[in-house]
């Protein structure tokens, strides 16, 4: 293992952090719920009547929120996909099914479940950390 | 007659600024993945591939977020409402189950495949990549056939 210092970005992505954490914060202090995208969106799926609002609301935040960035900051997020179609759609299935049975994601269980000191989440933590590891070195080193 | 109609009033008011700051922190939390580099999918797969070059600022986000998530969660124990006054919808479940496991690892196995996890998508979905679009349409269905053909017990609102 060595370190490649020229992608790492200390400064921003503990300042990106911080941005994630605020965004938690307030959103169980001011509406009592974890901010866990798989959650919230798959809520979608069997919507409860007056619940779906909020949801679509919270979503079109994260989703507008790169519009913001070009238009009001003149900053283009840079997304390299590197997965081929194929790769995608599984990815897509495997991501979406996954988090639904674990019953939360990167957000709902590595950000709020740490925050809340939740051992179920330190456990899905683990248990993602090794399969993308898993994945990742197999797909660049053997494939 | 004169309060009932204040009180509907301010409650219109406080559901409109309710959703508004739903929004806002959507807003908040695309901005602390797009700064933090998190909405990339090839600077996931680089935190994710140890042996490579490898690039740490996964854990700097970690530290961020959840040094800050700390002080609020630790708020939110103190409390038995929302600040808008609705009661907490927090996660009762305690025991390390087999879906919980067997989720994870599936979830990260996606994550690996392709560098995304749900909230990045989102955000690619918002800058017109056509693959996020697909990866988003892939990840519902994937929560479809969970939802249909491995839970049993109705989820809470």
């Amino acid at each position: 293992m060595h370190i490649d210092w020229l992608a790492f970005t200390p400064g921003p992505s503990l300042l990106g952090g911080i941005l994630l954490g605020i965004a938690t914060s307030a959103y169980v202090l001011l509406h009592g719920r974890i901010l866990g995208v798989s959650g919230i969106v798959g809520g979608l799926l069997r919507p409860v009547k007056q619940a779906w609002i909020w949801r679509i609301v919270l979503l079109l935040g994260i989703l507008t929120s790169p519009l913001w960035s070009i238009f009001l900051f003149d900053m283009y997020p840079v997304q390299i996909i590197e997965a081929n179609w194929p790769m995608v759609i599984v990815a897509g299935l495997l991501v979406g099914f996954g988090a639904q049975y674990a019953s939360g994601c990167t957000s709902g269980h590595g950000i709020c479940g740490l925050s809340r000191l939740s051992p179920r989440s330190l456990v899905a933590i683990i248990s993602f950390m090794i399969s993308g590891f898993v994945v990742a070195y197999v797909l660049r080193h053997l494939l | 007659m004169r309060m009932s109609c204040v009180t509907s009033c301010e409650n219109v008011m406080k559901k409109q600024f309710s959703l508004l700051s739903q929004y806002l922190i959507g807003v908040l939390f695309g901005f602390g993945l797009m700064i933090s580099g998190m909405s990339n999918p090839q600077k996931i797969l680089n935190f994710l591939d140890i042996t490579g070059p490898w690039d740490p600022s996964l854990l700097f986000v970690m530290l961020g977020a959840v040094v800050v998530g700390l002080c609020g969660f630790y708020v939110v124990s103190k409390r038995s409402q929302s600040f808008f006054g609705g009661t907490l919808h927090l996660p009762a479940k305690k025991e390390i189950t087999r879906p919980l496991v067997i989720g994870s690892l599936i979830f990260g196995a996606g994550w690996g495949l392709a560098g995304f996890c749900p909230g990045p998508a989102i955000v690619a979905l918002g800058v017109g990549h056509l693959k996020a679009l697909i990866f988003v349409l892939a990840m519902l269905a994937g929560m479809e056939i969970c939802e249909r053909f491995f839970t049993s017990i109705p989820k809470a609102d």
